[in-house]
């Protein structure tokens, strides 16, 4: 234990006289929630929209009108030509077709019925469900204006009164209220998220660095020589980078709060004990890699491949749960997965400690797990 | 104890290449041993597994009267090692990497202190013991090296080319504080490519393609090979091509 002490002061003193490492470690929260939960959003802006009016009547004039004035298009080009449409589609002009046929109104005025085609460059599926959502829910709102403009009121046809007043069709109106995170505001949604993934990329990255930088410089021999134990050496090695993987979450949390108003509604310390638990099990990854590999080169690359598989199946870009059912089924091992699930809980919908004690029990599991493995991986002889 | 080093039959395979053919070698407690061979003879291979970081693929060795197969930790605790490399932290001070040192080996404060006084005022390095080791020359980092090997007064130290890259006059003195600790009790197990060097050596071996060619006294290789120096000796039995041309 007195050995471990001594490497302890060591490895605080070699971070702290890297300053490049130390300044990284200021910047990288800052700049990857400032980047990352702006730039990862699958909200639409502004949609740029071709009309292809083929109809001319007041009423595909006000299709138009109404999707321009939603804000969420715009009405770049327009033609009577579908195929330019298409044209401009393939060139990335603009984002959706919005096709009204000749004989729209006419079509609408008789048989209450009338066809607007939507054509949408579906290479982001996400994005484009969302626009045609918005397009959808715009015309419906049009549909029920114009229904009503054209039903007769109750109250003038008095001649009729001995049948039901004719009100159209019967409506139901839904109103949705969206619980914890009120605003729709997709950062909420990211950062949390965006936290995790900063501390893991520290805690794995910087491990795995750290200990194959000692490798490459021959003092990892050196310490191998004396007799200080596996378990010494490795408690040397991480409790420091987990103290500073804290630190970093600390900070993210700090700007996430402060600079972007996400909200943390549940208690900060629980936050900070998963995230104990957490690093236990993202440190032990770093641990691992940087038994397999031999430089910092090959450590960098095992690590990035690791971590992208990690990320994708973590539900911090793209839900879990529209994942196919086998990829659900790897990402429960995955702690990232959990630790994404618990910050969302507790920092949006406030969750305490009895609300996430499943994906509590989950991260303490994976961390004893990943470590053993990891600890075993290490020797101090080579075979 | 009776000898500082056994060796027996001691082998390491990588695939099908052999670096060290079942090597037998004892040295003696105090001893100063040159380990001898050209580049890529086994040295380094032989070395790693005496000091337990290389798992030998057969035979047995004992340093300071422990296995280091079975008891590598006994072995650790008494034996000092010093690579090829310098693999003192660059980015601590001498005086942090005395420290750190003294720590693992669990010498006591008073002791880390006192003998970290003793070392750098041998050294006469008192002055930069506030200084990263990074920015100091290399003669000045390999004597730091060897002192903070011998901190924790090891029965055995390991030397692989203590000298290479170093002046000829810090090399005397690096090979003084040699004879300095053999004269206290402390087995020395070197090698080196400097051939003068060899000759200050107690015994030596000399290893070919993984295997001791020869052992012995300078004198008494000298002699074995009618040469006039060790130099001669290594050529004949590193490069019998070369010693062949050169009409020898």
């Amino acid at each position: 234990m007195r050995a471990l002490r001594f490497l302890l002061r060591k490895e605080f003193l070699q971070i702290f006289r890297n300053p490049a490492l130390v300044r990284m470690l200021f910047l990288i929260p800052v700049v990857q929630l400032l980047v990352l939960s702006n730039a990862a959003t699958f909200e639409v802006k502004r949609a740029r929209m071709f009309v292809v009016d083929q109809d001319g009547s007041t009423m595909s004039r006000g299709v138009v009108d109404r999707l321009a004035a939603s804000g969420r298009f715009d009405p770049t080009e327009a033609s009577a030509s579908v195929e330019r449409g298409h044209d401009a589609l393939m060139r990335r002009n603009v984002e959706i077709i919005v096709v009204i046929p000749a004989d729209f109104e006419r079509d609408v005025v008789r048989e209450r019925r009338g066809a607007v085609q939507f054509l949408l460059n579906a290479e982001d599926g996400a994005t484009a469900g969302v626009t045609s959502a918005y397009a959808r829910e715009i015309l419906s709102r049009y549909a029920a204006e114009i229904n009503a403009d054209l039903t007769p009121t109750v109250a003038q046809s008095g001649v009729g009164a001995e049948r039901a007043p004719q009100r159209g069709q019967p409506q139901v109106e839904i109103r949705s209220r969206g619980w914890y995170n009120a605003e729709l505001d997709y950062r909420y949604y990211m950062v949390p998220g965006i936290l995790v993934q900063l501390i893991t990329i520290v805690g794995t990255l910087l491990t795995a660095m750290n200990i194959v930088r000692e490798k490459e410089a021959g003092t990892l021999d050196q310490l191998n020589v004396t007799p200080i134990t596996r378990g010494v050496f490795i408690a040397a090695k991480l409790i420091p980078l987990w103290t500073i993987a804290m630190v970093v979450l600390g900070i993210g949390l700090t700007v996430a709060h402060v600079v972007f108003g996400v909200p943390i509604h549940g208690p900060i310390a629980l936050i900070f004990a998963a995230a104990g638990l957490y690093l236990i099990a993202a440190l032990g990854i770093g641990l691992w890699v940087s038994a397999v590999t031999d430089t910092q080169q090959q450590a960098m690359f095992v690590n990035f491949s690791i971590l992208m598989v990690y990320l994708l199946m973590s539900g911090l870009f793209t839900p879990v749960s529209s994942m196919p059912h086998w990829a659900q089924r790897v990402a429960e091992f995955n702690p990232m997965m959990h630790f994404i699930m618990l910050m969302r809980n507790v920092m949006l919908k406030g969750a305490g400690f009895a609300d996430v004690m499943r994906q509590l029990v989950v991260l303490a599991t994976a961390g004893v797990v990943v470590l053993t493995f990891a600890v075993r991986q290490y020797h101090k002889r080579a075979d | 104890m009776t000898q500082a080093i056994e060796v027996r039959d001691l082998t390491r395979r990588f695939g099908t290449f052999t670096a060290v053919d079942a090597i037998s070698v004892d040295v003696g407690k105090g001893e100063v041993f040159g380990f001898l061979g050209a580049n890529g003879a086994g040295k380094t291979t032989a070395i790693k597994m005496l000091i337990g970081l290389l798992e030998p693929t057969g035979g047995s060795a004992r340093v300071a009267g422990f296995d280091v197969l079975t008891q590598s930790e006994d072995v650790r605790r008494r034996i000092g090692y010093m690579s090829q490399r310098f693999s003192l932290y660059d980015d601590l001070t001498m005086r942090e990497n005395i420290t750190l040192y003294g720590g693992i080996y669990g010498l006591s404060d008073e002791d880390i202190r006192t003998r970290g006084d003793e070392l750098l005022g041998g050294l006469g390095m008192m002055h930069t013991a506030d200084t990263l080791v990074g920015t100091l020359p290399l003669g000045w980092k390999q004597k730091l090296a060897f002192s903070v090997a011998m901190l924790h007064r090891p029965a055995v130290v390991f030397l692989d080319e203590p000298t290479g890259g170093v002046d000829p006059v810090t090399r005397r003195q690096f090979w003084e504080m040699i004879y300095a600790a053999a004269s206290r009790g402390t087995t020395v197990f070197v090698t080196t490519h400097y051939m003068d060097e060899a000759e200050y050596c107690d015994r030596l071996s000399i290893m070919v393609d993984g295997r001791i060619a020869a052992m012995g006294t300078p004198a008494a290789l000298k002699a074995e090979f009618g040469v006039a120096s060790i130099d001669e000796v290594f050529v004949r039995l590193a490069r019998p091509s070369a010693a062949a041309a050169a009409g020898g």
